[in-house]
């Protein structure tokens, strides 16, 4: 969408703080929805101009895995619908 | 009753149309009398009887209903002039900043338009949020617009002048109501579309109001006072304010009297008008009665804490509960609570009779209303409701009972009740209680449940609830009783544990000095009905003696292994193995205890990983439950036979102890004297980031601290464990060791916000000082103790000190009680879902799995889900050596 696309670091995905992110296929989107019995837009939202999501190329209707440590868990898989903005 | 179900799918706000207004009134009032001579409500009035019935036995001139019946009917008042509604002043001023004062469209070219009505028809549904947005936009780029893209107008800037006058700066001036009105009558449906307003149920001309309602009598009842004068409701009073003014404009106009009367007069239509909607408007005066106080108009009576909303929707009044002081009763049960019998003979509980407890109601209904364990009422199978106080033949009353027949009995022991005390802060804040009536005029518990309740009894009160139908009874007895919250969500841990006396008395029977005759075995187990077999005897000769550790692991299951350190393994007692000359570290193998006493950290509340919280984790909340009920009356048996005080001798320390602190003490002045020394010769070595007075004043401040502590915990040294305050400090019973040194050796450095105290006069506290003296004793350092007493200068500073605690504590519960309030609100509609995510009310996710982990807090160590040294001590504890 934007041209400051390219500005982006990929550093940033190596940030410790950044959870590694990944875009979904048509089908793994819709096997995970079908999992959560949700809609896309009941998923908690990302922005498309969030950094991560620029370099992850992801569209507005895409759905990211976002994978993370967790203090209680070790590690949890969260899941992101993307959105305009 | 019988009607069919409905199902409401959503709720539309619009605006009142003037058309609506006259339709749905039954009247239109003209006069701004209320009454004539006689007192009768004059027709056409604010209290004309066709917008309702007032007194009882009346029937409705519109209606013709009584007054249980009646809903009450809308009038209408035509104004003479329109005039702004306050409430839509600021949709009236942004509708008119975004179209034309020519032609009126939304000034926004003609196919930009086109695109943003379908964008937002798409989104409207699907996306409200972003529909808002475009909304915004489409308002922002309107508003900036300086030629009208329609007509080609130039246009004007218009401002608001608070409250609700509009000026249109270069072209007419002041805009009137009438003028506005006009202008938004004009604007067409679909540009208003795109403005975010749905001209279906919100033309915006009915921002204007030229038609007022005027609401039913019931909204707005008149008292009829003591010396039967009527007073009239703050309502009646503002709709004939606002009625006689608007007649006065009408005359005007009439008349033909001057522009600016008939002005001044519209302005003060427009003032009644906006304080009888809204009376806390900034910039305008509040409407006042005569006394003074201002008018609870329309919006004053939904907004705020005790409005409509958050005082009458969001909480009710409900039947079926008490209220009075609490007080602690260590006899009864943990689960249960002490009711007094007349709550008992007041609150009631519906019992459907039936053929087995037939003879059990007729007893009820025999002993009536006033004698316990009676009844209130007695329902019969038509529904018909008997109230017991009325009816003159009880024992016929009864004979009549048979299955059927609902009976309110009183409160009876063994009734499930809800027991609360506010701040309700969380869930254990409510718990369900087993009732026991008792005489007495208080509420009784017993006292291992005052921490979750944050209960004491100097004056608290307590609320109870009685749940009414079955399924409330066995929900609340299943889910809410006591012993099912002994542990805590919040740290997986009992919050229900011994306090105080409990742990002193724990301590004291488990003392290696305590050998009990048989005698006093006797007396001990029979206060917890204790019915097996006594233990062989610790001593056999010369005579028989049991020692307390065997009294209490009768009560220990068999196969119970613990051993941990206990609150008194510190310092000179500590002890981390079994090997343990001071008997600090508790040791029980299959169910006996064999070394160690028991304290704070073994039977106390709040203390995770301690034995009492492997007792309930293991052996399940009713041995838990079981386990306190006997073992804490067994510690408070003991230590009523043994007895157990303080006095002031406690706290007397001798002087070769005291002369050791002082030295300390003395030491330490040294050292801040060669600080300050160090200091005003320039020698002193800055803090990083600091300047050198603060480094200064943080020197100081480490040594007198530690004079304090260091020098009280020398003298503590000579206090043993003879000595009950002493005790009670070390076992975790109450007080601190900081509490002893302060009544004991010194009070120490008093200070406010962190520093020594300063302010007063300039640089120095007190006329009784130096300027510029920067030596402990002149800045807050308090030699006195409480048992030795302060000096005046020291009474001050202890004062100083004393009260920033109080202030603290003020400003704190009010801060967190607001974040408390605001949290339930985001939060309260969350639920964790049968597949363990947690979703909002619309089913959006909030946590894919609770916690992240999908574990109850309650039913882990610490977040692991096995506990694995635990379990070695568990299965084989009895073989091994720590």
């Amino acid at each position: 969408m934007s041209t400051r696309s390219e500005k982006i670091s990929h550093k940033i995905l190596e940030h410790e703080y950044v959870p590694k992110h990944e875009l979904l296929s048509k089908e793994e989107a819709i096997k995970v929805l079908k999992e959560l019995g949700v809609r896309p837009e009941q998923l908690p939202w990302i922005r498309a101009s969030d950094p991560v999501a620029r370099l992850l190329g992801a569209k507005p209707g895409d759905i990211v895995r976002v994978i993370r440590k967790s203090p209680t868990a070790g590690v949890s898989i969260a899941y992101r619908f993307v959105v305009v903005g | 009753m019988a009607e069919a179900e409905k199902v409401i799918r959503g709720i539309k706000f619009g605006i009142l149309s003037p058309e609506m207004i006259r339709k749905i009134s039954v009247t239109a009032i003209v006069t701004p009398e209320v009454y004539d001579e006689n007192g009768i409500p004059v027709e056409g009035g604010v209290m004309d009887p066709r917008l309702g019935v007032i007194e009882p036995g009346q029937r409705c001139a519109t209606c013709g209903n009584t007054l249980a019946q009646c809903p009450g009917h809308f009038g209408h008042l035509e104004l003479a002039k329109p005039i702004i509604h306050v409430g839509f002043v600021r949709h009236v001023y942004m509708l008119l900043k975004t179209t034309c004062h020519a032609c009126n469209r939304v000034k926004i070219p003609e196919k930009d338009l086109e695109r943003y009505r379908e964008l937002y028809r798409k989104l409207k549904d699907r996306w409200p949020q972003l529909a808002n947005s475009l909304v915004e936009f489409v308002r922002q780029k309107a508003a900036k617009a300086l030629e009208c893209p329609h007509c080609g107008a130039r246009q004007y800037k218009i401002i608001l002048e608070k409250p609700a006058t509009f000026i249109e700066e270069g072209g007419r001036g002041k805009l009137y109501p009438d003028v506005i009105k006009q202008w938004l009558s004009n604007i067409p449906n679909t540009d208003l579309e795109v403005l975010g307003l749905d001209p279906e149920v919100a033309r915006p001309e009915w921002m204007i109001v030229n038609v007022l309602p005027i609401p039913p009598i019931a909204v707005r009842p008149s008292i009829v006072l003591e010396t039967g004068m009527r007073a009239e409701d703050d309502l009646t009073h503002k709709l004939v304010d606002i009625i006689r003014t608007n007649e006065k404009l009408k005359e005007a106009i009439n008349s033909g009297a001057p522009e600016i009367i008939v002005e001044d007069l519209w302005e003060l239509l427009q003032y009644h008008v906006m304080t009888y909607i809204d009376n806390e408007l900034p910039g305008i005066p509040p409407a006042k009665r005569r006394s003074g106080m201002p008018l609870k108009t329309l919006a004053q009576r939904l907004r705020g804490k005790e409005g409509r909303f958050r005082g009458n929707l969001s909480g009710k009044r409900v039947d079926f509960s008490a209220r009075t002081v609490i007080s602690p009763d260590p006899n009864l049960d943990i689960n249960e609570v002490g009711v007094p019998y007349e709550v008992a003979m007041t609150l009631t509980v519906p019992e459907y009779v039936t053929p087995w407890n037939l003879d059990r109601m007729r007893e009820y209904v025999l002993n009536g209303p006033y004698r316990w364990p009676g009844a209130n009422y007695v329902i019969d199978p038509s529904g018909r409701r008997l109230d017991l106080r009325y009816v003159k033949d009880l024992k016929a009353l009864a004979e009549s009972l048979k299955p059927g027949y609902i009976v309110e009995r009183h409160l009876i022991n063994g009734d499930i009740v809800l027991f609360n005390r506010q701040p309700s802060l969380h869930k254990m804040s409510i718990m369900a209680h087993r009732v026991r009536v008792l005489p007495g005029k208080t509420f009784r518990l017993h006292l291992a449940v005052c921490p979750p309740y944050n209960a004491d009894f100097d004056g608290d009160e307590m609320n109870l609830h009685v749940p009414q139908t079955l399924e409330a009874r066995a929900e609340a007895e299943e889910l809410l009783l006591v012993e099912k919250h002994i542990l805590s969500p919040r740290y997986g841990g009992p919050i229900i544990g011994g306090i105080q006396d409990y742990i002193s008395g724990g301590y004291l029977l488990t003392l290696k000095s305590t050998l009990l005759t048989k005698e006093q075995v006797a007396d001990l187990l029979a206060t917890i009905d204790y019915s097996g077999e006594i233990p062989e005897p610790a001593i056999l000769s010369p005579i028989e003696a049991w020692s307390g550790k065997q009294i209490l692991s009768l009560l220990l299951p068999e196969d119970f292994n613990f051993m941990g350190e206990t609150k008194l393994s510190s310092g000179n007692l500590k002890c981390t193995s079994e090997e343990c000359f001071w008997d600090t570290f508790l040791v029980v193998k299959r169910g006996k205890v064999l070394e160690g006493v028991v304290d704070k950290t073994v039977i106390g509340s709040q203390q995770p990983k301690s034995l009492m919280h492997y007792l309930i984790v293991e052996y399940g909340d009713r041995f838990g439950a079981e386990f306190m009920n006997k073992a804490f009356k067994l510690f408070l048996r003991y230590i009523e036979m043994v007895g157990f005080t303080m006095t002031l001798d406690n706290v007397e320390l001798r002087d070769k102890a005291l002369a050791e602190a002082w030295e300390y003490v003395q030491n330490s002045y040294k050292e801040v004297e060669k600080l300050i020394e160090l200091y005003n010769s320039g020698q002193l070595e800055p803090v990083p980031g600091r300047t050198l007075a603060e480094t200064l004043e943080i020197r100081i401040l480490d040594v007198l601290a530690k004079a304090r502590d260091e020098g009280g915990s020398m003298a503590l040294k000579y206090m043993g464990l003879t000595n009950s305050v002493y005790v009670m400090a070390r076992t975790g019973a109450r007080g601190s060791n900081l509490n002893i040194i302060q009544m004991a050796v010194l009070l120490g450095q008093q200070s406010v916000r962190g520093e020594r105290i300063w302010r007063g006069y300039r640089g120095r506290v007190l006329a009784h000082f130096k300027y510029g003296d920067l030596s402990p004793k002149a800045r807050g350092f308090v030699e006195g103790s409480f048992r030795k007493g302060l000096t005046p200068i020291e009474v001050f500073f202890h004062a100083a000190g004393g009260r920033e605690g109080l202030v603290d504590t003020a400003v704190r519960t009010s801060q967190s009680g607001y974040m408390q309030r605001r949290l339930i609100n985001a939060l309260q509609d969350l639920y964790v879902g049968y597949d363990l995510t947690v979703r909002s009310a619309y089913g959006e996710l909030v946590q894919f799995k609770y916690g992240e982990d999908g574990v109850d807090p309650r039913k882990t160590s610490f977040g692991k889900a096995v506990d694995v040294d635990r379990i070695i001590v568990k299965n084989v504890g009895w073989r091994m050596t720590p």
